[in-house]
């Protein structure tokens, strides 16, 4: 059954919350990572169960990614996003159209949130046709123009100069947009990133460096990979403001979300936001995560859920009955479901594919 | 509809495994997200989720079973209230566990079915009738034509791109305020302004994949190198970033840019910084590579980059930044990327060169000349995509060729000249294809030992005579 392309944005687009707090700016030197803060702005009803529908998604998404993985129909690499919903649909709802995105290779949860199709999506992780590469790019290979999503990429930390390239291109054109760049803990210690914080300082460029820190880089924990391990001040040296956020908690994503955007909007230059954020699954799909506990794993799911936080907010504070949540989620496992039919089915792409899109044809004249 | 759960893989190599434990019972209520089972391998354990939601109804396979093939049925989950007879009866010794679920198998059938395949890269597409470029009307009609030197004509080349695309901007170590380290962008910072002509940090990796960011989002950056040396710290972002965009987007998103700057041998700078890239580039689908040797070709090929919707790498020469030729004035004077040019007509020895390896082939031919062998002298002018029919009409009427360069040996762009003469002329080559390269050595710093190292006229004489059988 066809499903209909999504709207990504939230339903209303607040101003900046009641209490932004201040982002520690590299003046305030050394001092402890800042505490996430506890009193967050609140959602209303529409913005939480925005969020709920658009984490839910992306977490059935995954789910069913990794299952047709197990079944031997994605293969190559497969990195999923459970546990990490929060931190791109939070940024989601705090960004405008025109914002442009882009990201390493744990990526399907951004391009769901940009509003790419959930068929091409899980038709590109299939290797077919109706991929959004047309099968040749893979999990982590996926671009979308039309939805501003700049990939999708697979050298670990690449698309840090990449996404600060897309911020030169919006401060080139005058027009207002803001690249926002995503990279893992593991990423934050490659050489280029520090490049690219340098010429983003030193030219001011409209870009949000969205530091995920899901604690573990691979199977390395980040204490033993990290001489600094607060990721909100590895902009100092470049005095770029930055700030740690509770990366499960997507009002709070949202909140700092809006305070980094228009920061880099306004002209100001780049801003860091750390997400503090946890995967539940390991890295990739072929990783048994011996390198933590289950017990950690299982606190984290029990506690900290980004979907369960936002599902008993809507129970207790806007009373939705269970009957509308349920609703909610046989949509969205609809959608799921069609994808997975859609990418099951959907043919290879054909053999003369091999050869094109290797280069474009030159304009006359 | 009760819903099998099947063995899952771990990874796409997996063929089977041990179903080591049950964390749920029959007749347990499960939702999406519960870990149901744990699996092993002799490599790792794995949990496995519940993706639907219902009654644990029926496990088919039981804890600690050895050898449970991917894809087999293990359990059955049914929804509340639903009919689960039919799936309690199913007897997991009937289960055929090599049958796949409907869909998983389409992949190993096209790998069988090379004949619906197109041919392996299509190389030897050289037809029967070879026919060389003609380069001869690439001079406007009736043009003012003036001396300038590569330098100038490559500056005029992107201050007229600038003029007419305001998407067009450079890039780069000291081009701005310094007017640039070799002063080839002398000037552009006073007509174009620092908005367009930038200076970066010495931060090669970081500003190659700015550049690349900013092409992807449509601009046209120039981002020169000071050295094609340097380009290394960047190299990633050249190949992994702008090279293969295209193609892993689908054709959705490309790079049009240009990585341009001096590239090989100067003069004693030793070897760090005189390595000729050409054959490195060459080596990479999704990349144009441009090597000029004249002052005409260096501006009609670099304009031509700049308007080229693909990444395009552009290797000059310091050497030859001061050398005059001619070139017509105007600013719609553009050169194709991809076409070599027959730059002395001759019958008895087909000589190819390309970049400063011209100046070789150039001296060869006059010398031999002078002993009565009129070489014909053929500058490719573009690396990659290179035209080979130019250099295979040329050896369909000579017989006999010989590569320049001045990169090293192994795997060089010469190795790839020869190769495919044999391809598509062997049977009109009346000797083996010869070359002169580069030594197989880092370039030395003293300067006798540096003059060993490079090609010279002398060698390349030698290896026509050679060819020619004198």
């Amino acid at each position: 059954m066809a499903v209909a392309a999504r709207k990504s944005k939230a339903p209303a687009q607040p101003k900046a919350a009641a209490k932004p707090a201040k982002a520690r700016s590299a003046k305030d030197g050394a001092g402890k990572a800042a505490p996430a803060l506890s009193n967050v702005a609140s959602f209303s009803k529409d913005e939480d169960l925005h969020a709920y529908r658009e984490m839910l998604l992306i977490r059935r998404f995954e789910e069913k990614a990794g299952q047709m993985y197990g079944m031997g129909l994605i293969g190559g690499f497969c990195h999923l996003y459970i546990g990490q919903e929060a931190v791109v649909i939070g940024m989601q709802m705090a960004s405008k159209d025109g914002d442009q995105v882009i990201t390493g290779y744990r990526d399907h949860g951004h391009m769901l949130a940009c509003g790419m199709e959930s068929r091409g999506v899980m038709a590109e992780l299939t290797g077919r046709r109706g991929g959004y590469s047309r099968g040749k790019g893979g999990s982590m290979h996926m671009f979308s123009r039309e939805k501003n999503f700049y990939g999708g990429h697979g050298i670990v930390g690449a698309q840090v100069s990449l996404g600060t390239g897309l911020a030169f291109a919006d401060w080139y054109r005058g027009d207002k947009t803001v690249s926002m760049t995503y990279f893992g803990d593991g990423a934050a210690n490659q050489g280029q990133v520090y490049e690219s914080f340098n010429m983003a300082k030193l030219w001011k460029l409209p870009v949000v460096f969205i530091i995920e820190n899901n604690r573990y880089a691979m199977g390395t924990a980040v204490n033993r990979a990290s001489a600094q391990t607060d990721f909100s001040r590895r902009g100092v040296s470049f005095g770029i403001p930055g700030e740690q956020v509770d990366g499960m908690d997507v009002r709070a994503v949202r909140e700092a979300g809006l305070r980094a955007i228009e920061h880099a909007r306004s002209g100001k230059g780049p801003y860091i936001l750390e997400m503090q954020t946890y995967r539940y699954r390991g890295h990739s799909m072929s990783d048994p995560a011996k390198y933590r506990s289950k017990d950690e794993v299982q606190r984290m799911r029990e506690e900290h859920d980004p979907i369960e936080q936002v599902r008993a907010r809507l129970v207790r504070d806007f009373k939705i009955a269970e009957d509308e949540l349920k609703s909610i989620d046989a949509k969205v496992r609809e959608i799921v479901n069609d994808a997975a039919e859609f990418a099951t089915h959907d043919p290879e792409p054909d053999p003369s594919e091999l050869f094109t899109d290797i280069l474009l044809e030159p304009a006359q004249g | 509809m009760p819903i099998d759960i099947l063995m899952p893989a771990l990874s796409p190599t997996m063929e089977e495994g041990k179903l080591a434990k049950w964390l749920k019972k029959e007749g347990d209520q499960v939702k999406a997200g519960d870990i149901i089972a744990e699996i092993e391998t002799d490599k790792a354990t794995m949990e496995v989720e519940a993706v639907d939601e219902g009654i644990l109804a029926k496990i088919l396979v039981a804890d600690g079973t050895e050898n449970v093939a991917v894809n087999t049925p293990i359990a059955v989950i049914a929804a509340e209230g639903e009919d689960v007879s039919a799936a309690a009866a199913v007897d997991p010794a009937t289960i055929n566990p090599t049958a796949p679920q409907a869909a998983a198998a389409p992949s190993k059938q096209e790998e069988v079915a090379p004949a619906a395949a197109p041919a392996a890269s299509a190389p030897v597409s050289v037809p029967a009738q070879a026919k060389a470029y003609d380069a001869s009307s690439e001079f406007p009609a009736g043009a003012e034509i003036g001396m300038q030197t590569v330098r100038e004509a490559l500056r005029d080349a992107m201050a007229e791109e600038m003029r007419r695309d305001g998407d067009v901007f450079v890039m780069g170590e000291e081009v701005a305020e310094y007017q640039g380290a070799y002063k080839v962008t002398q000037g552009l910072l006073q007509e174009f302004g620092p908005r367009r002509v930038i200076d970066t940090p010495i931060t090669e990796h970081g500003f190659a994949g700015i550049g690349v960011g900013a092409a992807l989002s449509g601009l046209r950056p120039i981002v020169e190198f000071m050295t094609f040396n340097f380009a290394m710290q960047a190299i990633d972002q050249i190949i992994n970033s702008a090279a293969k965009t295209l193609y892993m987007s689908g054709g959705q998103m490309g790079a049009p840019i240009v990585f341009r700057g001096p590239n090989g041998a100067a003069a004693r700078v030793g070897a760090q910084h005189s390595h000729d890239y050409a054959a490195w580039y060459s080596n990479v689908p999704g990349l144009k590579v441009v090597v000029p040797y004249s002052a005409s070709d260096a501006k009609g090929l670099l304009k031509s980059a700049i308007r080229d919707p693909n990444p395009v790498i552009f290797l000059e020469n310091e050497i030859m930044y001061g050398k005059s030729f001619e070139v017509p004035k105007g600013d719609d004077f553009l050169i194709p990327i991809g076409k070599a040019k027959v730059v002395r007509p001759g019958t008895d020895v087909t000589i190819v060169s390309f970049g400063i390896g011209m100046t070789y082939a150039l001296g060869a031919a006059e010398a031999l000349a002078k002993e009565g062998i009129e070489a014909e002298v053929i500058d490719l002018r573009t690396i990659r995509p290179m035209d080979i029919e130019t250099v295979i009409a040329s050896v369909r009427k000579t017989n006999r060729c010989v590569a320049v360069e001045e990169g090293f040996p192994q795997s060089g762009v010469t190795a790839e000249i020869g190769m495919k003469i044999m391809e598509a002329a062997f049977d009109y080559l009346d000797a083996p294809v010869a070359r002169v390269t580069g030594k197989d050595v880092p370039m030395p710093y003293a300067a006798n030992l540096e003059k060993l190292a490079l090609p010279n006229v002398g060698e390349v004489v030698a290896a026509a005579k050679a060819v020619c059988y004198r």
